[in-house]
């Protein structure tokens, strides 16, 4: 399968396979009008098989959002064919209006102006907690 | 802004501090009785609760200071639909310090970020509790003499006893603490809290579903209610209830210096006739926590002064 290079744009490489679907969602990737590519399951020779996401469009991307999806991902800048950067992702520390608390008994769940904001909690094990109730993100 | 949502808000050494000023508080009330004056306390009780707003109401009133609030949402600007946030920002008008009660879970946290005075959890739901647990800790202070070196068994439902996750969370930071963990399966200490505080700071700890077998090795007993409504069918809860129900046959092993708390209210899992063995502190509990909201008060409004 051949996806064109694209002239201006981003490329979320090295997704881990299975999770470009997630960060396509989260990115709300479907409300763009331009051409975006999600291709799972590419080979990979570091990775064995990765997802890529690459969107037509020089367009501002949530960094936290891959981080907290795959902090292993790459972000390419491509413009007028060239890559003119290449970005660092890392788990962010909060996490604001990415996820919504699922605890029913969370003041976010009633408290409407409020932002939904979670914390990383523990590094190693990508644990994010509701900065409200402190439930666990899923 | 100093504020108290979660007991591990204090280190260990402002416990220590919290502690040493309620215990003088105790010995000469009368060098406190004008410490708060002309300060106000709101007390915002989005849900009922007897204990925890009287004794803080009867805290500020004893540092000389007076009280203002409402004992129910129904009572409140909550009832037409006010935010948490907004009656932080307009109570902070009134009042010098806030004590909130919410059942949603969060609710003081975000009053926090909105008020300009103090504001102390007094309750969210299921979540936190941390003056209950100031008044467990002075109260193990006051039994035993110590915070440190003891065995402490949590005896009922651990799964959702939020005194109880707080209070392990409290001590688990002193030095030479054993836990016993004494729940039927349904209730067991959830495997967050095993991991993140008791294994995390290296506390030993056993699990059982024998209160007796293990009755003996305890400094202290924690009872807890097991709660029907906790079980997912009627014949786990009839077959466990009794399992938990302190009577004083259980006590015949106990060391002669245990000490036996509960948060309260009892229902039936501390059987009444214990009420007169000299090891029951729950009723002190209730005293201690007024004395240890005393103690909190002041800090709170001294830090908020500076």
């Amino acid at each position: 399968m051949k996806i064109d290079s694209i002239h201006t744009g981003i490329v979320i490489d090295h997704i881990t396979a299975g999770s470009g679907m997630l960060l396509y969602d989260l990115l709300d990737l479907d409300s763009l009008d331009c051409s975006v590519a999600l291709l799972k399951n590419v080979f990979s020779k570091k990775q064995g098989k990765k997802d890529i996401i690459k969107i037509a469009a020089d367009i501002p991307v949530n960094l936290d959002i891959i981080g907290y999806v795959d902090p292993g991902a790459t972000v390419n800048i491509i413009k007028d064919g060239l890559l003119v950067e290449k970005k660092t992702i890392e788990m962010p520390e909060t996490l604001t209006n990415v996820l919504t608390c699922k605890n029913p008994r969370c003041i976010s769940s009633v408290e409407q102006e409020l932002d939904q904001v979670f914390k990383l909690t523990d590094r190693e094990h990508k644990i994010y907690r509701c900065l409200y109730c402190e439930t666990q993100a899923k | 802004m100093r504020h108290l949502m979660d007991i591990t808000d204090l280190s260990v050494q402002e416990l220590d501090e919290l502690i040493a000023l309620a215990e003088d508080i105790i010995a000469d009330p009368e060098k406190y009785q004008d410490a708060c004056k002309r300060k106000k306390l709101a007390t915002l009780f989005f849900e009922p609760s007897t204990r925890t707003r009287l004794s803080f109401e009867a805290a500020m009133y004893e540092l000389g200071g007076s009280v203002l609030g409402f004992s129910e949402a129904k009572s409140s600007s909550a009832a037409k639909g006010e935010s948490v946030a907004d009656t932080a920002k307009t109570i902070s008008c009134y009042a010098d310090i806030i004590a909130m009660r919410h059942p949603k879970e969060g609710a003081p946290y975000v009053a926090s970020l909105n008020a300009s005075v103090p504001v102390i959890n007094a309750g969210d739901g299921g979540h936190n509790h941390p003056t209950q647990t100031l008044a467990d800790l002075l109260t193990i202070k006051r039994e035993k003499g110590r915070l440190d070196n003891l065995t402490v068994g949590f005896c009922g439902d651990l799964k959702f006893g939020r005194t109880v996750h707080s209070l392990i969370d409290a001590l688990a930071r002193y030095e030479g603490i054993k836990v016993v963990l004494i729940s039927p399966a349904e209730l067991k200490l959830p495997s967050y809290i095993k991991k993140d505080v008791l294994k995390a700071q290296g506390v030993p700890y056993v699990q059982t579903t024998d209160l007796e077998s293990v009755m003996p090795d305890l400094d202290i007993l924690y009872m807890t209610r097991v709660q029907r409504e906790r079980f997912f069918n009627e014949e786990d809860y009839l077959r466990l209830k009794d399992s938990y129900i302190l009577e004083p046959k259980k006590l015949l092993s106990a060391k002669d210096d245990l000490t036996i708390m509960h948060p309260l209210p009892r229902v039936n899992e501390i059987s009444v006739a214990i009420d007169k063995d000299p090891r029951a502190a729950y009723f002190k509990q209730v005293l201690n926590g007024k004395y240890m909201r005393m103690a909190l008060i002041l800090k709170l409004l001294e830090e908020a002064k500076n």
